[in-house]
């Protein structure tokens, strides 16, 4: 299977703050990818590097073809319209309504289509997460869960080919974390998705990923199903799973 | 050598801020431009502020008329009362009371809004769905507030000089084209056009402050307060050193 994302030897530091000390990775085509951590532990910084928010200092991350620190401004949005980032804060934009935040990607990339169609991608965007009656409705106006299924359809409205979650679940009460799970499933699906997420929220990894990678002090430490990784006699690998 | 805790700060800051505004004149003039938001913000920073801009040059008018006649009075100048209300609003307190409103109004809601959008990953957001949030929110505020700031003295000019007009009629009797005629003939282009330019200047520095203190904000509520409050206390600053160079170069070219 051709690999969607590949790092190799990444290293991110914050000052004396050693994060990510070669960190490798390869995510195939129309796989769900989870890496399991400890707070703190860099996962964060590694999905803010693959979509370039942060520099790496050292290594190669490769997203569907493209070496991102090769890219100029320019090449590096063109390459952000196919990778969507679901923010663990959602970061919907609290000044435009639901419908808005949906048009504004549309509107910034697909430039060519019609007021009808930006509208009709809002309303099918909205009925695949089941919150079509909240177009006109401000972020501040929605629940926990809304939001992030909000969040959710607007990182999917451009159809990007990598989706990347950095912790979909964390604030989110258990039916409701149960329920975006199954949501990420359902869509990944329907889109053919390639995804990582970022979440130390065991059930929704269980329900998501096809493979879980274990980051332990800025190494892929572990890398397996999720059942092999649940059932290692490790030390460093049990307590994630007990 | 070894500087002084605050001095270093203060270096870093004012380099900081030299580089942020490096970066928006690196991006002002580079594709794609963002018109529809540039209209936006004229219209939410302009036309929003009109009414407090000519409330407060209203007043000011008013009352600087109010305050001036006795000593003309004791002068024996009673009526050049026109003519020195229209110097002072023209040259110097329109610009200057103008852009400290609109400091107070414009820098901190700009600090605010992007400080906030900064905490919560807005801008983030906007980042990683391919949109520069520089040019998107920096560009088209700065531009905004450097072109609307002018506009709103102008109008903030005229309003304040309705005012001393009622100011000058309360204790006696002055028609308008009379009162006009007196204000504009004491006026020249030297009292007229370095004061118009200079807030050019002052809305640059209120809108680049504003703008480098939310994009730069530290993390949570505290930090969006405070680059609300740093834009309004720097942005003020900012206009009274600018006023001081301005009547310096002035003063150079012979325009004083």
């Amino acid at each position: 299977m051709e690999a969607a994302i590949i790092i190799q030897d990444l290293y991110k530091s914050f000052g004396s703050n050693h994060v990510l000390k070669g960190f490798n990775l390869e995510l195939k085509r129309g796989e769900n990818l989870a890496v399991l951590g400890k707070s703190g532990s860099g996962k964060s910084v590694l999905i803010k590097c693959i979509i370039g928010l942060m520099q790496q200092d050292e290594g190669e991350i490769n997203v569907l073809g493209q070496s991102i620190r090769s890219l100029n401004q320019d090449e590096l949005d063109h390459l952000r319209v196919k990778i969507g980032f679901l923010f663990q804060s959602n970061a919907l934009y609290d000044s435009m309504t639901v419908r808005e935040n949906l048009e504004f990607p549309l509107r910034r990339h697909w430039m060519e289509i019609s007021n009808k169609e930006t509208g009709d991608l809002v309303m099918e965007s909205l009925e695949n997460v089941g919150l079509a009656h909240t177009v006109d409705l401000m972020p501040a106006e929605l629940s926990g869960g809304m939001r992030k299924r909000i969040a959710l359809a607007r990182t999917l409205i451009l159809k990007p080919q990598i989706i990347l979650y950095d912790e979909p679940t964390t604030g989110l009460d258990p039916i409701t974390s149960k329920e975006i799970s199954e949501l990420m499933n359902e869509l990944q699906k329907k889109y053919n998705t390639s995804s990582i997420t970022i979440s130390h929220d065991m059930n929704c990894i269980q329900r998501t990923a096809d493979r879980v990678i274990l980051l332990v002090d800025g190494i892929a430490y572990a890398d397996g199903e999720f059942d092999q990784l649940k059932a290692s006699t490790d030390p460093v690998i049990l307590p994630y799973f007990e | 050598m070894r500087l002084p805790p605050n001095t270093k700060k203060f270096l870093e800051e004012a380099g900081a801020i030299a580089q942020f505004t490096g970066r928006f004149f690196r991006e002002v003039f580079r594709p794609r431009y963002e018109w529809a938001a540039f209209i936006h913000q004229c219209y939410m920073i302009g036309y929003k502020s009109l009414p407090l801009v000519g409330l407060t040059g209203f007043i000011m008018g008013l009352v600087l008329t109010m305050q001036l006649r006795p000593s003309l009075i004791d002068y024996g100048v009673e009526s050049e009362l026109p003519a020195m209300v229209g110097i002072a609003i023209i040259r110097e307190i329109g610009p200057v009371i103008t852009a400290l409103i609109f400091a107070g109004k414009i820098g901190s809601s700009i600090g605010a809004e992007l400080g906030s959008m900064k905490v919560t990953e807005q801008i983030d957001a906007m980042e990683v769905s391919g949109t520069n949030p520089f040019k998107y929110l920096v560009v088209t505020r700065v531009l905004a507030s450097t072109l609307m700031l002018p506009v709103l003295v102008l109008l903030g000019d005229a309003i304040s000089l309705y005012g001393a007009y009622l100011g000058v009629n309360i204790k006696a009797t002055t028609s308008f084209s009379l009162y006009y005629t007196q204000v504009f003939d004491n006026l020249s282009f030297g009292d007229v056009i370095p004061a118009f330019v200079k807030s050019f200047f002052f809305g640059f520095a209120i809108g680049i402050i504003g703008c480098f203190k939310g994009f730069n904000s530290s993390k949570g509520t505290e930090g969006v307060g405070h680059s609300a409050n740093s834009s309004v206390v720097l942005g003020s600053l900012m206009v009274f050193i600018l006023d001081l160079i301005a009547v310096q170069v002035t003063d150079i070219l012979g325009l004083n």
